[in-house]
């Protein structure tokens, strides 16, 4: 999407006629040049970012090779680095804010949108707007004070004896840990997916409600059977807002999770995950493949990013042609 | 006519600024983060004392000042750990000559714990210190804890461990003393500013492990003993190397330095954790400025000089207020001979 040139029709300079026509021509041209470099520059920070963190992890990339990706081991001081502690971190708290955040969003998106009054609506639109532009190290205090008591003294007992038998829920609760990190992230998550998912919802005609209610729909039918599937891919799309977010939550995640290398079916577990490690560890990090290896870290969360986008993608394309039949309840 | 004066003033500010800008040297330095306020407060009391020497300190952490001063960016560098042998040869092959470490103030660590119905202060043994860190001691009445601590009533409740989660020379002042107590840490965890830990949760800075510790009934963690004075923290004492519990304080802290100046090897590359020394408080360090053997240019040459001289005398005074232990007597007089060797 970041590399869409403009839609202005390409048409040459018009030698020759030096009519006021032509002119507007070539300033049709030079926007369309400006906008292409714009356009362009975007892909060229990504090209270079990708070359930077490649060319800053030669020593590990050579030393370690497919075993960075493989290995759980993470010792500055004999110089071991293994990162995949760090990745199921990432994907797993990911998942779980995921898990919480759309029902939710989607749920306040669709009353927003289609159910609350117009006046409450645009005053709610407020708060969250302002909940999204609230600092993370704001939503990790907030995990720090009042998440983890509370998921220490009755949230996690609760799951414990209730799904205890899951594996998810087991050991001891500390109360920080994934799934912590997924609830704080979730919070921060909820903004993105309710603000877009709002707009994209009030974005669809009229006509379409009308058709569903004037053929017999109840109101619950023609919002969930005609408006939110005229509305998925910017749904979805929300959803890869907030999943990018997700993935590179730093501040908030490093202050809940523990920040222990470790790989544990239990969500109570304490892990670690790759921003907030490389924001842990970065500043004092002494020794040339100890440093790169963080760099590495780097080059390996945008791989991550890159890989778990473009499945989302595909799962949009999935779902659109399986959705088409939906549309026609 | 309002605008005259405005403009007068503008001047005037810009011909100050001329003058001043003319006659001010300004000095860089980069590193720890620990001393971070007694440099600030240092380095402001020396420009009021020289009106013509501006340093600039950035607290980037220790990492980053050992690689500026290599670097050759800063003028000096700070670190809380001394510079290994082979950072040390990288700055002699880069620059042609050696960098020196000055000890300028001391920091120590201090074991903090939340037992629901303890408030005594701890005593403990370095066997007890590192079985917990080791994830051996795993409830708090085990007879290496409960030995030392007679009429203390220790629930038997596992004990859950907190360390730093970040990079820090905390970590390498407590990681370092372990190292030294105990042979099976150093072989399977050694020592530095991050380390694989074998038990235990993570957490952000001092005020992150202050913080896990309080909520976190049963857990036990290690902080800078400037932070928790500062925070009225309940800390444990530590046996020291003659036996005796001894507690952190600034005067124990010193202690350790001063039983150490004895050894001092003439580089001041030197650990204090588990001095000798009856008072010596033994999870103690010294804290370094970085400052290359050679500087051509003389002005910049007198103005480091001249301020770490200061440092040594006056400066320490300021210690005090801010909760760094001072230097002791005998470390000052080596580092002003040391001082000499800047040329």
């Amino acid at each position: 999407m970041a590399a869409t040139t403009t839609t202005v029709p390409g048409t040459g300079p018009v030698a020759g006629s030096r009519s006021w026509l032509s002119g507007l021509r070539e300033g049709d041209e030079i926007v369309r040049l400006i906008t292409f470099l714009f356009a362009a520059f975007v892909v060229f920070l990504t090209v270079l970012l990708v070359f930077e963190l490649w060319q800053g992890s030669v020593l590990p990339r050579h030393k370690f090779g497919f075993n960075f990706l493989r290995t759980s081991v993470w010792d500055p001081v004999n110089e071991q680095f293994g990162a995949l502690p760090f990745i199921y971190g990432t994907v797993v708290t990911a998942a779980v804010a995921l898990l919480i955040a759309v029902p939710l969003g989607l749920g306040a998106a669709i009353f927003l949108a289609e159910l609350a009054p117009v006046r409450l609506s645009d005053n709610l639109e407020f708060f969250i707007d302002l909940l999204a532009a609230v600092p993370s190290v704001i939503y990790g205090l907030l995990g720090i004070f009042i998440v983890i008591p509370l998921m220490r003294q009755y949230i996690q007992p609760a799951l414990k004896s209730t799904l205890g038998f899951l594996p998810f829920f087991q050991g001891p609760a500390y109360g920080l840990g994934f799934l912590t990190a997924g609830v704080v992230l979730a919070i921060m998550l909820l903004p993105y997916i309710i603000s877009v998912s709002r707009e994209v919802l009030l974005s669809v005609p009229r006509d379409q409600r009308e058709a569903a209610l004037a053929l017999g729909a109840t109101r619950w039918e023609a919002t969930w059977k005609v408006v939110v599937p005229f509305a998925r891919s910017g749904i979805l799309g929300s959803i890869f807002l907030a999943l990018a977010r997700a993935l590179g939550e730093t501040m908030a995640v490093t202050m809940v999770i523990g920040n222990t290398p470790v790989i544990s079916a239990s969500l109570f577990s304490p892990g670690d995950s790759i921003a907030s490690v490389i924001a842990s560890q970065f500043k004092e990090a002494t020794g040339d493949l100890y440093l790169q290896s963080l760099i590495e870290l780097g080059l390996v969360l945008f791989l991550l990013t890159f890989i778990l986008n473009g499945l989302a993608r595909l799962l949009i394309l999935a779902t659109s042609e399986r959705g088409g039949g939906m549309a026609h309840l | 006519m309002k605008r005259l004066p405005i403009t007068v003033v503008l001047a005037i500010l810009g011909f100050a600024g001329l003058v001043w800008a003319d006659s001010t040297l300004s000095l860089t330095g980069a590193g720890a983060t620990f001393p971070y306020p007694i440099y600030s407060k240092w380095f402001d009391e020396y420009h009021k004392k020289d009106a013509n020497i501006q340093i600039n300190y950035q607290s980037i952490g220790s990492g980053g000042g050992i690689k500026q001063i290599t670097e050759g960016t800063v003028d000096f560098g700070a670190s809380d750990g001394p510079m290994t042998d082979a950072q040390l040869k990288a700055y002699q092959d880069k620059h042609g000559f050696p960098i020196l470490h000055f000890p300028t103030v001391l920091g120590a660590d201090v074991p903090t714990y939340n037992i629901p119905g303890v408030s005594a202060e701890l005593n403990f043994t370095p066997q007890a210190l590192a079985g917990i860190f080791l994830g051996k001691v795993t409830k708090w009445n085990d007879p290496l804890i409960t030995g030392p601590n007679k009429g203390v009533n220790l629930p038997a409740n596992d004990i859950l461990v907190v360390h730093r989660s970040e990079g820090s020379g905390t970590t390498y002042i407590w990681t370092d003393y372990l190292s030294k107590v105990s042979e099976e840490w150093k072989t399977r965890v050694g020592k530095g500013t991050a380390v694989n830990w074998p038990v235990g949760l993570g957490g952000q800075g001092n005020e992150g492990v202050a913080g896990l510790v309080k909520q976190t009934p049963n857990s036990i963690g290690y902080v800078e003993l400037i932070y928790a004075i500062q925070n009225k923290m309940l800390y444990g004492r530590v046996q020291n190397s003659s036996g005796a519990f001894i507690k952190a304080d600034l005067a124990s802290v010193t202690a350790a330095a001063a039983s150490a100046a004895e050894n001092m090897p003439a580089d001041f590359r030197v650990s204090i954790t588990n001095a000798p020394g009856k008072t010596a408080y033994p999870i103690s360090s010294f804290t370094w400025l970085l400052i290359p053997s050679k500087i051509p240019d003389a002005s910049k040459r007198d103005a480091i000089k001249g301020f770490v001289s200061w440092m040594l005398g006056q400066g320490q005074n300021y210690t005090e207020a801010l909760s760094y232990a001072r230097l002791p007597k005998e470390v000052v007089a080596k580092e002003k001979k040391a001082l000499t060797e800047v040329q």
